[in-house]
């Protein structure tokens, strides 16, 4: 059964996690998202400088021994914001995700294995919603609510929902045409505990692939949302809001938008050579 | 033929009779009075919230709403904007043309560095070619549209002085925002176009007409890429899509008229009427064109239009 999927040696799919770190891509995303992640926790104590804190006697300074990675038109230390920054777009991203995995996991499920006007119902609203195309479905959510950080969340968050929903729909459907459901059904199971025994499994696989790859692509959407103006708000050091605040001083201060845009490309570097490295141990099928 | 037409066309009316739904009901959505969300930033007396109030019709049954917002929309009357006063249809006429060209010329791009970058990686598998074009395809995936714009102006604009940094109108405007957004749908169509030809190259009709003595280059366009390249296509109508997006994105950056300027602009004026128009407009456009790549590669390969 794929719920010991990343168990060494057990289940269905023996050695998954093993072989994930054989796999040089993915190996490669975890070394650098681990090392994301840890700078991301300890940013308040790795940081030489009050992120937030101005001093404009000290504005524009190049990268040297005072400045790591130079400070920025308010002399506030880009190092230091970056490593903040790493902070809240991670913190985005798993939130993003984990509400889109949240709604998106119980109407997939409710829709493959109820199907006929459950289903139909629900496809059509899918449908409908992924008539939006990529960022505009979040824009118009953000728009709904009103610009900010936490509404950009949710936004980056609803807006993956109907994603979510048709890929475990899709699962769903396979699954529950097996001999096992059948005669867990014939053998008088509830709905419930077939879902949550038989059903649910067979979608984690695929469901840990997407949601790895959309962990990458929540935190561009956010990013790109708080370049716009829409998400975080000064002086918040987010990543999107950093490279949009250093967009007048390309020519003189290069480094204000450099560091902020080498820290969102290489995070979703990482989670895209996971994803990829995960889908070809647990998905094969899903492989482009 | 005719019969799979209809039958497409037929599916695309609840689609966007759906679309007409969700943005109609995003006014509704608003927490608290949407009209006061509205005017927040103005002094207002509760005469003007009033009279705001029935130019957007609030006080009809929300039915009637619907009716009105739906029979507008498809004459083309889609609301006023609450900023500059004007008709959002006009709005989004001076500003839909930039926005395709720069959709357009992307998708140009995308296509002439993603296909053959696909295609050789496919031909030459497990080579260094194959493995650092899909390193580079991979790293362009990952990278935000709005740093390479940014890249590009330093690079193209500001040290170079090839090609102005900002502003919309001519050709010479349109090559960094075409660029910038191709390069970024090139890297996923580079992606699909390699596993796609994989695909088609283990086939037994491939095989069988290099057995037969056919020239390489021959089998590959003739036979190979004839048929990878349906799944192509439909990504073409996805990543069409995506431009549109994505050129919210990048007009920003590059201060491009567009209509993701207008949306955007719209949000941060709480201009709802705008929103809402442009919103629709986009999703319309985006569904039509899906239909229109559905019926393209029904011509391209008849087991679709039989099937």
């Amino acid at each position: 059964m794929p719920s010991s999927i990343l168990e060494s040696g057990s289940g269905s799919r023996p050695g998954a996690l093993r072989r994930l770190t054989r796999h040089r891509g993915a190996l490669l995303g975890l070394v650098i998202l681990a090392a994301l992640a840890l700078m991301a926790l300890a940013a308040p104590w790795l940081s030489p400088r009050d992120p937030i804190k101005t001093s404009p006697r000290e504005a524009l300074q190049a990268p040297g021994p005072r400045f790591l990675l130079g400070s920025d038109q308010f002399g506030r230390d880009v190092a230091s914001r970056a490593l903040h920054g790493a902070r809240i777009s991670l913190t985005v991203g798993l939130i993003a995700v984990a509400i889109a995995v949240a709604l998106g996991t119980p109407v997939g499920l409710l829709s493959g294995y109820y199907g006929g006007r459950v289903d139909g119902f629900v496809m059509r609203v899918v449908d409908v919603l992924l008539a939006f195309p990529g960022i505009l479905l979040a824009l118009a959510i953000v728009s709904v609510l009103s610009p900010g950080l936490n509404n950009v969340m949710i936004a980056v968050g609803l807006a993956a929902v109907p994603n979510y929903a048709r890929l475990v729909r899709a699962s769903v459907l396979t699954a529950r045409e097996q001999l096992y459901v059948e005669a867990a059904r014939a053998l008088g199971s509830r709905d419930l505990g077939i879902v949550a025994r038989y059903i649910l499994p067979n979608v984690v696989a695929p469901l840990i692939v997407t949601a790895t790859l959309g962990l990458g692509t929540a935190i561009l959407s956010a990013a790109a949302l708080s370049f716009l103006g829409l998400g975080s708000q000064p002086p918040q050091p987010e990543w999107g809001r950093m490279l949009s605040e250093g967009r007048d001083y390309l020519r003189e201060a290069w480094w204000i938008s450099t560091v902020p845009g080498v820290g969102i490309m290489l995070t979703v570097l990482a989670m895209n050579l996971v994803g990829d490295g995960l889908r070809d141990v647990l998905d094969p099928r899903l492989k482009i | 033929m005719l019969t799979y037409l209809a039958r497409r066309l037929l599916a695309v009316v609840p689609v966007l009779f759906g679309v007409t739904l969700a943005v109609f009901s995003m006014l509704f959505l608003v927490p608290g009075d949407p009209v006061k969300m509205m005017l927040a930033e103005f002094v207002t007396t509760p005469d003007q919230i009033a009279q705001m109030r029935a130019q957007l019709h609030l006080d009809e049954p929300i039915l009637k709403q619907y009716g009105r917002f739906v029979a507008n929309a498809v004459r083309g009357d889609l609301g006023t904007s609450i900023r500059s006063r004007r008709a959002v249809s006009t709005e989004i006429g001076e500003n839909v043309g930039s926005t395709a060209q720069l959709a357009v010329a992307s998708m140009a791009v995308a296509v002439a560095i993603g296909v053959p970058l696909g295609l050789l990686a496919a031909l030459f598998r497990s080579s260094w070619f194959d493995a650092g074009s899909m390193i580079v395809a991979l790293l362009g995936v990952s990278m935000p549209s709005f740093w390479l714009g940014l890249l590009m102006i330093v690079t193209f604009s500001l040290h170079l002085g090839w090609f102005p940094a900002t502003g919309g109108g001519d050709l010479h405007h349109l090559v960094l925002p075409a660029v910038t957004l191709g390069m970024i749908a090139s890297a996923i169509i580079a992606r699909l176009t390699r596993s796609s030809m994989l695909e088609v190259l283990g086939q037994d009709y491939v095989r069988t007409a290099r057995a037969k003595g056919l020239a390489w280059w021959g089998v590959v366009v003739r036979h190979a890429l004839k048929n990878a390249l349906i799944p192509i296509i439909t990504i073409f109508g996805l990543q069409f899509g995506n431009l549109l997006a994505g050129a919210v994105i990048v007009e920003t950056v590059f201060s491009r008229p567009g209509l993701g300027r207008l949306i955007v602009g719209g949000i941060l004026a709480k201009d709802f009427p705008l929103v809402q128009g442009t919103v629709l407009f986009v999703a319309t456009a985006y569904v039509l064109i899906n239909v229109l790549v559905d019926i393209a590669y029904a011509f391209v390969d008849p087991r679709i239009r039989f099937g």
